[in-house]
Order: structure tokens, then C-alpha cells, then sequence
């Protein structure tokens, strides 16, 4: 939020934009969004249906998508809301890609707990691929953001690229996930340290032993 | 003292066992669910008022009592809702997501008890947007639910009828403060409001809300299958039952761990983080309570109980338990200033102390990183954290303010330190 955007030229994002519509699919999405709040309060539905656009136009430029104003408007307008209401929700929260991204974009976290854990060495592997911070690669592979806390600490460092977070990382191990990507592969989410599984200690976890092997009912020794 | 496995309720913290419906079942959620509800309202309020239960989100208000605070009768044109705050985004702290993506039928059932109890007509939780495939594990696991019968009309054959929605939220820490929620979720910008009118009063579309977080709701199944008494059985007085600890930083190995309160903190470490990196001689500083409270220097912390009560007494606070460990090879100060960061960069733009303020004491952290600066600064900066500090319609400002008065109480000399080595200017003559 801090470094402002560059915002495309409006009336070229009108030219490419002005004809957005839902495509069938998110239309249906879009009316089960607006369903889970009472009547009269549709403009509740304004995050969810933001977030929707966003995907779409994601997926018809095959990056993680933003939100042209044309595509506000849009969203506004299903929602019976005044334009400048959707835009300042669309500035407001940081998920929302104000302008265009890249195929991936690597948000690193560098808030305190990732920070003591290594943080900066996940920033080097992404700038020793030639990123830089919030701009996208030539190729339009990259856009790396440095984010605050994405609430995974004990995992920590982390980055979320994407819709998925790969935890745990170091340089190189962060490298790795780039060079995957880059080759088109999906590399696998979640903790990058072998034989560690989720949250649980390094090594396997202190507590509750018996769950990793069996569905256990603890009620038996109440 | 040590909390046994039977007597832990995440069972499945870990995510080692399918998170589904059928699967928690047999770990023993949604069991009964009826006859717990059948035990009423009121008595639901009191069982939860005596299990000492208290607010697991960082303020630690007594749950049971914030329940009683909602209407007995509802009007039909001001329904009552039940907020979940899971917009877990301070940092350090990562509990919530676990429940949410491994137990999500334990703050499903419990929205559902929860909700029942307050007289409410629908839950929304509200879950942070980065937690991408945590909501769909949550989205799913609430429609899972619904097929079941155990929500919607005549929710799990009680005879009442509840629904529960989730929310996505976008990415804004504040949106986590309760009133800032509500206004997130009525589709704007995520800005507090001044209280009164409290939400129980008027909240969620003007209606009266009560916002819980997800631990406080998720562990209210398993209190009333239990009863109060086996809840308060755990922890010291005033500080009851089991918790859920998030260890990060210079630890040898970082977990999530449910512990009895009051567990005190070098036992909670060596027992499941592997001791500190480098030994307990190591240990420089740890902020126990997510980034908002302030750091406690080792000596003060290693015996230290962990609860509300026993931070408190040290100068800081259990927030939301996420302990944050620094050992001797921390810089401390760029540690602090990158909270600093954070809370610039988190900062509605509602109040000015809050807004000007933390970019001020950001760029002041900054010099103080590298020396540069005069001594007298320090003052100045302890004074403006003063000023920000109480001054703003919610606690961010304070929640800016603290953890830079914990770094001065305790490392002043630090900071003298390195504006002298950066040639600065001595206030006294030698």
C-alpha cells in the first residue's frame, strides 16, 4: 500500500475492461455470495464479489488477476452501491491488485516472527532470481511484494504465492519453489522441511502421539 | 504439573487425521449436540461463567459474561447475530488457523451452542482473506454441516434454527478490532467505530452482536460435555482452563502446542520447543503475547507463569499466547522497529495520534536502529508513544505504543549505545 501502484492509463483499461460481465459459472457464485446476507444489506456482498472479479480477470490474463475501475463499477452496480463505495473497499484492503500482476505473485512475509527465522534470506533468493520489490518481472512470471504477518509464525519464513503458502523456507528451499514454478510445475504447499507435517515440532509432535497413526477417541479415558 | 492427552481438546491439532465431518464424529464432536442445548439458555451462560473461561483472543474479558450481555428476547425486526473473529493476523499468533483447518467442526458446533445460548439467529465468521484454503477447508466443512441437519432449520433436531456464513475478509489487521469487523462485514472499509453503542447493544447492521474468537468458541462443546469444574481445574485462579501456545523466533523447534494455563514458560519450552537455540544462557527476550504487548527480558520471563495474572505482573500481557523468542543474536531493535513497521503499515487512518503517529515512531526507530540520532530522542520518542497511547478510538495506537516502552524500559542502554558508536552526542559531559 505504502509504494503507490502504477495504475494503468484509464482509458486503455476502459477500452479492455468497460465490456466486463460475470462468465455463467461466477454468475451463479456471485448470486450464492449475495444470498448469505438478510435482504436489503447486498452491499455486504462487496469483498466476496471483489475477490470473485479478481479471479476472473485473473484467469482471462492468466495472472492472479486485479481490479480494473470498469470492473468495479461493475461489481458496484450489481450491488446497488455508489461506485467511490466499492473503490475505497478495493483500496482499502491490500488483497485486492489495484493494478496488474504477474502470473505469480510471491508475497514474502516479513513481519518480526518471520524476520528472526530468515526472512531476508527468502528475499534474496527471490531478488537473486531478479525481482524486485513490488515490481513484475519482464516476463511477466514474478510480482513480489513484501507482506506483513500472514498468521503461520510457527512455520515461519514463509511466503504465499498465489492462493497457496510454502513455509519453513530458507534460500534455498525458496529457489527451489521458483525455479518449479518457472518450469511450470506445481511444487508441493505447506512445510518445505521433510517429515514435518503441519504445526507440530520439528522431529514429530510432544502430544497426542497417537493421532498420527489412527483417527484415536480420547473420550474412552475421560 | 503436565495436561494429558485426554484432557486436551484439539485432538487433532496437527491436521494428522481428516478434518471432515465423519472423521470428527468419532473424535467425538457434534455428539449429542441436542441434549446439550436442551439444558437452556441461561444454563448454558452459567456453565460458561463458571469454567472461568475467558476470552482467547488477546483481551481476556470473561466469555460467559459477555453472553449475558445480549438481549433475553429479541425483537423480530433486530435479530441478534454471533460474530467469530478468525481475521488472525497478529503477528506470532497462528492458533485459530489450526482449529480452522484440522478441527473445523469444534467452532462450527460450538457457533452453533454459542448462538443458541445468546439468542442469536446466525453466525458469520469471519476468517482473514490470506487464510485461502483454510476458508474453503471451513466453507466446506459449514456445508457439511448443513447436509447433516445439524444446521439451518430445526439445527441438530433442537427445535431451533441457526445458520452460520463465512466471511472472507481482504487483508487488513485492524478488521480483527470487533467494531472494525462489523463494519468490514456490513462492506466497507474496515475503520472502528466509537463505542458506546457497544455491539451487544447495537452492532451487526444496528442489531446486537457479540464477537467471540474462534478458540473462545471452539472449546465451548467440549466444556459443557465436560463441566465447568474439570475446565477450571487447569490454571491458576482468575486464569482457568487449557490454552493454545504458539511458540516462534529462536526457539530449536516452533510449534502450537494446547497447554494448561499457567504452564510456566521454561517448561512450556523445553518441554515441547526443544529449549532455547543456544541454550537457556542464550535467551535474550521474549514478547509473550503476539507483537502488541511488550517484551520481557529473559532473567523476568524464564519462571514466569504464562497467563493472564503472571504476565501481567512482569510488565506485559498473554494477548493471544503467542510467544515470540529472541535469543543474544537478535537485533532487538530492528525486531521492535519492524513492528513498528507493521503498525504503520496496519493503521486505519481514522485518528491522527494513530496514523501520523505510527509512521513518526517508525522512521524514529529506524534512526535508533543505526545510531542516528541524539540521545535526548529517546525521551522525545517515549513521550510521543505516550501521547499515541490511549488517545485513539481503538488499541492499535496503543498496541503501536507498547512495544516500544518495552524496548526502552529494558534496553535503554542499548540504544544509548549505539547512538554513541555512531558519534553522537552525550547529554552530560564526562
Amino acid at each position: 500500500m505504502a509504494d503507490a501502484p502504477q495504475i494503468p492509463d484509464e482509458s486503455e483499461t476502459r477500452a479492455r475492461w468497460g465490456a466486463f460481465a460475470w462468465t455463467a459459472e461466477n454468475a451463479e457464485k456471485a448470486k450464492g455470495v449475495i444470498a448469505r446476507y438478510p435482504a436489503g444489506r447486498q452491499r455486504s456482498a462487496v469483498m466476496p464479489l471483489l475477490d470473485l472479479a479478481q479471479r476472473q480477470v485473473g484467469a482471462e490474463t492468466q495472472t492472479q488477476g486485479w481490479l480494473p475501475v470498469p470492473v468495479i463499477e461493475y461489481v458496484a452496480a450489481q450491488l446497488d452501491m455508489p461506485f467511490i463505495r466499492a473503490y475505497e473497499v478495493a483500496s482499502f484492503y491490500t488483497m485486492y491488485n489495484l493494478a496488474p500482476v504477474g502470473r505469480y505473485h510471491v508475497q514474502v512475509c516479513g513481519t518480526t516472527p518471520c524476520l528472526l527465522r530468515g526472512s531476508d534470506d527468502v528475499m534474496a533468493a527471490c531478488k537473486n532470481r531478479g525481482m524486485t520489490k513490488g515490481k513484475t518481472t519482464p516476463d511477466g512470471l514474478f510480482t513480489l511484494t513484501e507482506v506483513e504477518c500472514m498468521g503461520t509464525c510457527t512455520n515461519a519464513p514463509m511466503v504465499q504465492i498465489n492462493d497457496d503458502n510454502y513455509e519453513d523456507l530458507d534460500f534455498d528451499r525458496m529457489a527451489a519453489i521458483l525455479d518449479a514454478l518457472a518450469a511450470g510445475e506445481t511444487p508441493k504447499a505447506g512445510t518445505q522441511i521433510a517429515g514435518r507435517h503441519t504445526s507440530e515440532p520439528e522431529g514429530g509432535p510432544t502430544v497426542l502421539k497417537e493421532m498420527v497413526s489412527s483417527n484415536h477417541d480420547y473420550r474412552k479415558e475421560w | 504439573m503436565s495436561l494429558a492427552d485426554k484432557d486436551r481438546i484439539f485432538t487433532n491439532l496437527y491436521g494428522f487425521q481428516p478434518w471432515n465431518l465423519k472423521s470428527a464424529q468419532a473424535r467425538g464432536d457434534w455428539d449429542k449436540t441436542k441434549d446439550l442445548m436442551k439444558r437452556g439458555q441461561d444454563a448454558i451462560i452459567e456453565e460458561i461463567k463458571a469454567s472461568g473461561l475467558r476470552g482467547r483472543g488477546g483481551a481476556g474479558f470473561p466469555t460467559g459474561l459477555k453472553w449475558s450481555f445480549m438481549p433475553k428476547e429479541p425483537r423480530a425486526d433486530r435479530p441478534s447475530f454471533l460474530v467469530i473473529n478468525a481475521d488472525e493476523s497478529e503477528p506470532g499468533s497462528c492458533k485459530d488457523r489450526e482449529i480452522i483447518r484440522h478441527d473445523p467442526h469444534k467452532l462450527i458446533e460450538g457457533a452453533l451452542i454459542a448462538g443458541f445460548a445468546m439468542r442469536a439467529r446466525a453466525a458469520y465468521i469471519y476468517i482473514r482473506g490470506e487464510f485461502i484454503r483454510e476458508a474453503e477447508t471451513l466453507f466446506a466443512a459449514v456445508q457439511e454441516a448443513y447436509d447433516a441437519g445439524l444446521l439451518g432449520k430445526n439445527a441438530a433436531k433442537s427445535g431451533y434454527d441457526f445458520d452460520v456464513f463465512v466471511h472472507r475478509g481482504a487483508g487488513a489487521y485492524i478488521c480483527g478490532e470487533e467494531t472494525a469487523m462489523i463494519e468490514s462485514l456490513e462492506g466497507k472499509k474496515g475503520q472502528p467505530r466509537l463505542k458506546p453503542p457497544f455491539p451487544a447493544g447495537a452492532g451487526l447492521y444496528g442489531c446486537p452482536t457479540t464477537v467471540n474468537n474462534v478458540e473462545s468458541i471452539a472449546v465451548v462443546p467440549t466444556i459443557l460435555r465436560r463441566g465447568a469444574p474439570w475446565f477450571s481445574s487447569f490454571g491458576r485462579e482468575n486464569n482457568k482452563g487449557t490454552k493454545l501456545f504458539q511458540i516462534s523466533g529462536h526457539v530449536n523447534t516452533p510449534c502450537v502446542v494446547e497447554e494448561e494455563m499457567s504452564i510456566p514458560f521454561r517448561e512450556l519450552i523445553d518441554k515441547h520447543c526443544g529449549g532455547i537455540r543456544g541454550g537457556w544462557d542464550n535467551l535474550l527476550a521474549v514478547i509473550p503475547g503476539g507483537s502488541s504487548v511488550p517484551l520481557v527480558p529473559a532473567a523476568e520471563i524464564m519462571d514466569c507463569p504464562m497467563d493472564f495474572d503472571g504476565l501481567k505482573a512482569v510488565g506485559s500481557g498473554l494477548g493471544t499466547a503467542a510467544a515470540i523468542v529472541m535469543d543474544k543474536s537478535t537485533d532487538v531493535v530492528q525486531a521492535i522497529s519492524r513492528i513498528s513497521y507493521f503498525y504503520k503499515h496496519e493503521s486505519c487512518g481514522q485518528c491522527t495520534p494513530c496514523r501520523e503517529g505510527t509512521g513518526w515512531m517508525w522512521r524514529v526507530m529506524e534512526r535508533l536502529r543505526t545510531g542516528d540520532a541524539d540521545i535526548s530522542e529517546i525521551d522525545t520518542l517515549y513521550d510521543v508513544t505516550k501521547q499515541v497511547e490511549g488517545h485513539t478510538i481503538c488499541a492499535l495506537g496503543d498496541a503501536a505504543a507498547w512495544p516500544i516502552q518495552g524496548l526502552i524500559k529494558h534496553f535503554r542502554p542499548e540504544l544509548e549505545r549505539r547512538i554513541r558508536d555512531n558519534g553522537g552526542v552525550l547529554e552530560a559531559a564526562e
